[in-house]
């Protein structure tokens, strides 16, 4: 599932306040407001419910993921041994290194294609003067809503050289079943079906912004253009960082809209496999052949520290480097 | 926003009312806990509290084959209900793909059902290795089937059967008989006939000469299995396969693949991107005069097919003599040692084991065929088609599905990309032959 | 200096102009006219396609059903065989039941974490945080392993424990954003009458609803959309979604295409049609979430 939307980050700029004067400031990245001292008792029970299903139900289990991918499947210490296998042994090896690729691809048509898409439509959707914008913003975010299942099975019966709707409109190679268009065809789909999301966060960061702001800038001469670059670009920019974080993680966890359309061996050889795939693979098999809980728990744990690594760089690296602002 | 809060309000109270009366159909499948309101704890639900009655049990069975469901419903359950009342069978199938990962989870949540449908070879062996296939070697009735039907569901001493034989199936080439008439042209017995066929409707046209998917497992399952079965001489090089004395690499199975490389070009253009059931539907709306498959198929040809077809077998290599068909020993039924009804699976199992069963199943589900030593008769006169080539050709069971898939790369995934690539053009039969047995030198140890 | 401050230093800026942003108002209809013609096209296909006959499907894909075509076979056949209302009613309970609990318990906690200056507090926020940034779904073996020692496998408790826990993370920080914009004023009010703390969280739940709608909203897509836990975790035929169900329900037709895009049609209606219903709210719900 890309871009899951739990795992939205906040924006720091916040809305205009009451008073309407808009007054920008930047402002620390750590607020402090005034708390309350108080018993324990409905601190506790306030805290509990979240923390614990949390820490069971998800913290839990991760840890115990890192854990076992330690072990053999019958419980043993093994060491390194489990990732010795999935990084040398060429049965594991060359399929992990194929799915990391082909999740790059995945990736780099999300990021260059999903969020500048998502951009434009966020910008044309909250244009001046134009009347029925809101009935675009529901037709446009409606995909989104579909099913992966439904989505899937959609653009296969679309995409199926049977139908011939492809031949109709000038294209005649099967795309899902050809090892050089499978992928971004797939990748496509996917695109099409998530674009709605970061239109709408661009979209709420958008109408954030005083309209006098930019007709402002517009007096001191600067074009509509310019004023994109100068004033608004920047307030999009942490909204940009975030849905290209949020599209890592989720690029990275995808595995529904191949496992429907291609199902787990990902055809043809393997060309669109990625890591959700291969991790599906590892851990319960494919048709034929019996998977192991223990590779399956080092595949998610080597999936799990690239995620990390993005997330880091995001945030040490992306971050620091983008202001924030308060309007 | 009221609006929503309101509209949140009454679908919780929905599902309230859905999670109070949808109570679930016949609890024996699985258990479903309906949530209710109340504050959520991490507590297992309490168990059902429906104990059957003493005399009245219920009895489920695990299977992949959903096509089937209502043919078990309406009459295999039916007949076996009719002679023991007090056991009532529940027959819950997973869709294939699916069907691996959700066994093998509900066999370890201790929740599958009590009688488990099995893939014959290791896939079940594996399962009785880890204890969730009961030992079988006193059931009434197990005696009655033959080392050759027995085998794929043995222990590795070779003492202890865990799975009691139902099925096999038979593969060949599905043929539209009107489409032959009109073109003038009849069934080919060897390989140079077989080419010369298809030039022959390719020339003329109307129809794309093969109908089959190559997106998925049909190059492997049907092609390869069924042109390389007289290549390798059935068993015999089934089990040279296993025992190491023959490689992928030896002539009969680069001359199988060059084979499957020249059917290529008589296939739909599209065919990559062709699945399994689109590649029946081109067979089953006229647009393609051969479709390569499995005895299996006839019910759903029958259905959906609005011309007569028939099956030839697999032509042979011009100037062999012996022919060799696949014959696949395909589905029997397992114990779950979990199953609180044993002595009811038991009495299903051994009941299983009669011709009478056999008649029932393999009537109604045309192109399986009994395992059991007793024979069977069978009605349809394309399951008869199929029957009959027994008698002149030697049999065999898929090869890679046994031993060889147990390891890392596993061989029938590998062939089954392998067969899909060579057919396409995409690879070279030698290149192909060297990928598969490189991938077996890497892990498998014949007689290891 | 950034452009923004440089512009916001600039004595121009109190100034307002009557000159509007110079869209071509016809550019931006025809882009969005596309996009929206390919947002619904394939939808819209389906639908189209749905009520025509097997061979008028094949024949032209694009012709719209016209009395010759319209045919009803594929409803039919749909219809007559379906469990499809089961799959619907256990998506229903899963969904509405997670959002319900990630909703409440967010907002427990988001409240002692924005309104309590307690030892750890920070620390504790952090450690909610941390699952934003980390799928769930890389725990699915201990998962898996976890429900079977709790005898939840195939329970729709399974899938609402899992998607809850997922959904916390994002739930609790949003919801305590929400918290520190209540006014402190009303909370010292209610306590100087003698409310309990419960009372006053109360009191403010009442104030927070539209960060209480955006976390519905963010958690609601997900999970009504996820096939990988269902599959897992409660695959039996009791217990499937409408997305695990769909797969299969869809897999039963899918050589007879009429049946197939009737059944594609039944699958995505119910949900087109409660979202147009409430876009409105739904997308306003993003749209607050998307701004914290």
């Amino acid at each position: 599932m890309e871009n899951r939307l739990t795992e939205a980050e906040p924006v720091v700029t916040e809305k205009l306040p009451p008073g309407g004067g808009s007054t920008v400031r930047q402002i620390p990245r750590s607020g402090s407001p005034a708390r309350r001292r108080r018993r324990w008792g409905p601190i506790l029970v306030f805290l509990m419910p979240a923390t614990i299903i949390y820490s069971v139900f998800m913290v839990y289990p991760l840890l115990d993921s890192l854990r076992r991918s330690f072990f053999n499947d019958d419980g043993n210490y093994a060491g390194l041994d489990n990732y010795d296998t999935l990084f040398t042994n060429p049965a594991f090896s060359d399929r992990f290194w194929d799915a990391l690729g082909h999740n790059f691809q995945f990736f780099a048509f999300h990021i260059l294609l999903q969020n500048p898409v998502g951009l434009l439509l966020a910008v044309l959707l909250t244009a001046q003067s134009v009347r029925g914008l809101n009935i675009y913003r529901t037709m446009v975010f409606l995909p989104t809503t579909l099913s992966v299942v439904i989505v899937g099975f959609i653009w296969r019966l679309i995409l199926s050289p049977l139908w011939g709707v492809t031949e109709t409109v000038g294209i005649d190679t099967p795309l899902l079943g050809e090892p050089l268009t499978v992928l971004p065809t797939l990748s496509l789909i996917s695109v099409w079906q998530w674009v709605g999301i970061p239109m709408i966060f661009f979209y709420a960061v958008l109408i954030a912004i005083p309209k006098d702001l930019i007709e402002a800038s517009q007096v001191d001469g600067a074009g509509s253009w310019q004023a994109f670059w100068n004033i608004t670009f920047p307030l999009l920019l942490p909204m940009l960082g975030i849905i290209s974080i949020l599209t890592f993680i989720g690029n990275f966890n995808a595995f529904d809209l191949i496992y429907q359309v291609k199902g787990v061996v990902a055809g043809p050889d393997f060309a669109s496999d990625i890591l959700g795939t291969f991790f599906y693979r590892a851990f319960f098999g494919a048709s034929g052949t019996t998977g192991s809980a223990a590779m399956g728990a080092t595949v998610a744990s080597v999936i799990f520290l690239i995620i990390l690594v993005g997330v880091l760089l995001y945030m040490f690296v992306w971050q620091p480097r983008v202001s924030t602002y308060e309007l | 926003m009221r609006k929503l809060m309101k509209w949140t309000v009454l679908a919780m109270a929905f599902s309230l009312i859905a999670a109070a009366c949808g109570g679930d159909d016949d609890g024996a499948a699985a258990t479903t806990a309906a949530p209710t309101t109340a504050a959520p704890t991490t507590e297992a639900p309490p168990p059902p509290t429906t104990e059957p009655e003493p005399e009245e049990v219920t009895i489920s069975i695990e299977s992949w084959r959903s096509d089937d469901q209502a043919i078990w419903d309406d009459q295999i359950i039916p007949a076996f209900e009719a002679e023991y009342p007090h056991i009532n069978v529940v027959f819950a199938p997973t869709p294939p793909l699916d069907y691996p990962a959700a066994l093998q989870t509900r066999l370890e949540g201790g929740i599958a059902g009590d009688l488990i449908t099995c893939f014959p070879f290791d896939r079940s062996r594996e399962l009785y290795e880890d204890g969730h296939l009961a030992p079988l070697n006193d059931l009434d009735g197990i005696a009655g089937f033959g080392p050759s039907a027995q085998n794929a569901w043995l222990s590795a001493d070779g003492s202890t059967p865990y799975c009691l034989p139902v099925a096999s199936i038979i593969q060949g080439f599905f043929y539209n008989v009107d489409a032959f008439d009109e073109l003038g042209v009849s069934v080919p017995e060897t390989e140079g006939e077989f080419f010369d066929l298809l030039q022959t409707i390719l020339d003329d046209g109307a129809y794309t000469p093969i109908g089959i998917g190559l997106s998925e497992w049909e190059a492997e399952h049907i092609l390869f299995q069924n042109i390389g079965a007289n290549y390798w001489k059935g068993e015999e090089g089934r089990l040279a396969l296993i025992g190491g004395e023959d490689k992928v690499t030896d002539q009969e199975y680069l001359d199988t693949f060059a084979t499957m490389a020249r059917l290529g070009p008589y296939m739909h253009p599209g065919a990559s991107g062709i699945g399994y059931q689109d590649g029946k539907i081109l067979f089953e709306t006229g647009q393609a005069a051969i479709y390569p498959g499995g005895s299996w198929e006839i019910s759903g040809f029958d259905e959906n097919a609005d011309f007569e077809f028939s099956a030839f077998r697999t032509p042979r290599p011009d100037g062999q003599d012996s022919c060799y068909i696949v014959d696949h020993i395909d589905l029997a039924i397992g114990l779950n040692p979990a199953s609180s009804n044993a002595e009811a699976a038991r009495t299903f199992l051994s009941w299983a084991a009669t011709p009478g069963f056999a008649g029932i199943y393999t009537g109604a589900l045309s192109g399986f065929f009994s395992l059991q030593d007793t024979p069977v008769e069978y009605n349809h006169p394309v399951a008869q088609e199929f029957v009959s080539w027994r008698q002149d050709c030697g049999s065999a069971n898929r090869t890679g599905y046994e031993a060889l898939d147990s390891g890392e790369p596993a061989f029938p995934i590998e062939l089954r990309e392998v067969s899909n690539a060579i057919i396409l053009g995409n690879m070279t039969p030698q290149d192909g032959a060297r990928r598969l047995q490189d991938g077996l030198d890497s892990w498998y140890t014949p007689g290891g | 200096m950034s452009p923004v401050q440089q512009f916001l230093a600039s004595p121009n800026r109190i100034r307002h102009s009557k000159r509007r942003v110079h869209w071509g108002r016809w550019g931006v209809h025809a882009v969005l006219l596309f996009y929206t013609f390919l947002a619904l096209g394939p939808t819209l296909l389906v639908i189209a396609n749905s009520v025509k006959s097997r061979k008028a499907i094949f024949a032209d894909a694009f012709s719209l059903p016209s009395a010759e075509t319209f045919d009803l076979a594929g409803y039919e056949t749909v219809l007559s065989s379906s469990s499809f209302d089961v799959y619907f009613r256990n998506s229903f309970i899963v969904t509405v039941t997670s959002v319900l609990l990630v909703v409440f318990f967010s907002a427990m906690a988001g409240f002692a974490l924005a309104e309590y200056d307690f030892k750890g507090n920070t620390l504790l926020a952090l450690y909610l945080a941390i699952g934003i940034m980390i799928p769930i779904r890389l725990g699915t073996v201990s998962i898996l392993k976890l429900m079977v020692s709790l005898h939840l496998i195939n329970t729709l408790w399974a899938l609402i424990l899992v998607y809850t826990a997922m959904g916390l993370p994002l739930g609790v920080f949003l919801m305590s954003q929400f918290m520190r914009q209540v006014p402190r004023e009303m909370k010292s009010a209610a306590r100087v009458d003698g409310a309990t703390e419960y009372r006053v969280f109360a009191l403010v739940l009442r104030l927070v609803r539209p960060g209480m709608a955006a976390v519905a909203v963010f958690t609601m897509l997900p999970v009504w959309n996820d096939l990988w836990f269902p599959l897992i975790l409660a695959p039996s035929e009791a217990t499937k979604t409408v997305t695990l169900g769909a797969s299969a329900f869809l897999g039963q037709f899918e050589r007879n295409w009429g049946a197939l895009l009737a059944a594609l049609t039944l699958a995505m209606v119910p949900i087109l049609l409660l979202y147009i219903i409430f876009s409105r709210q739904f997308l306003r719900g993003l749209t607050e979430g998307a701004i914290k």
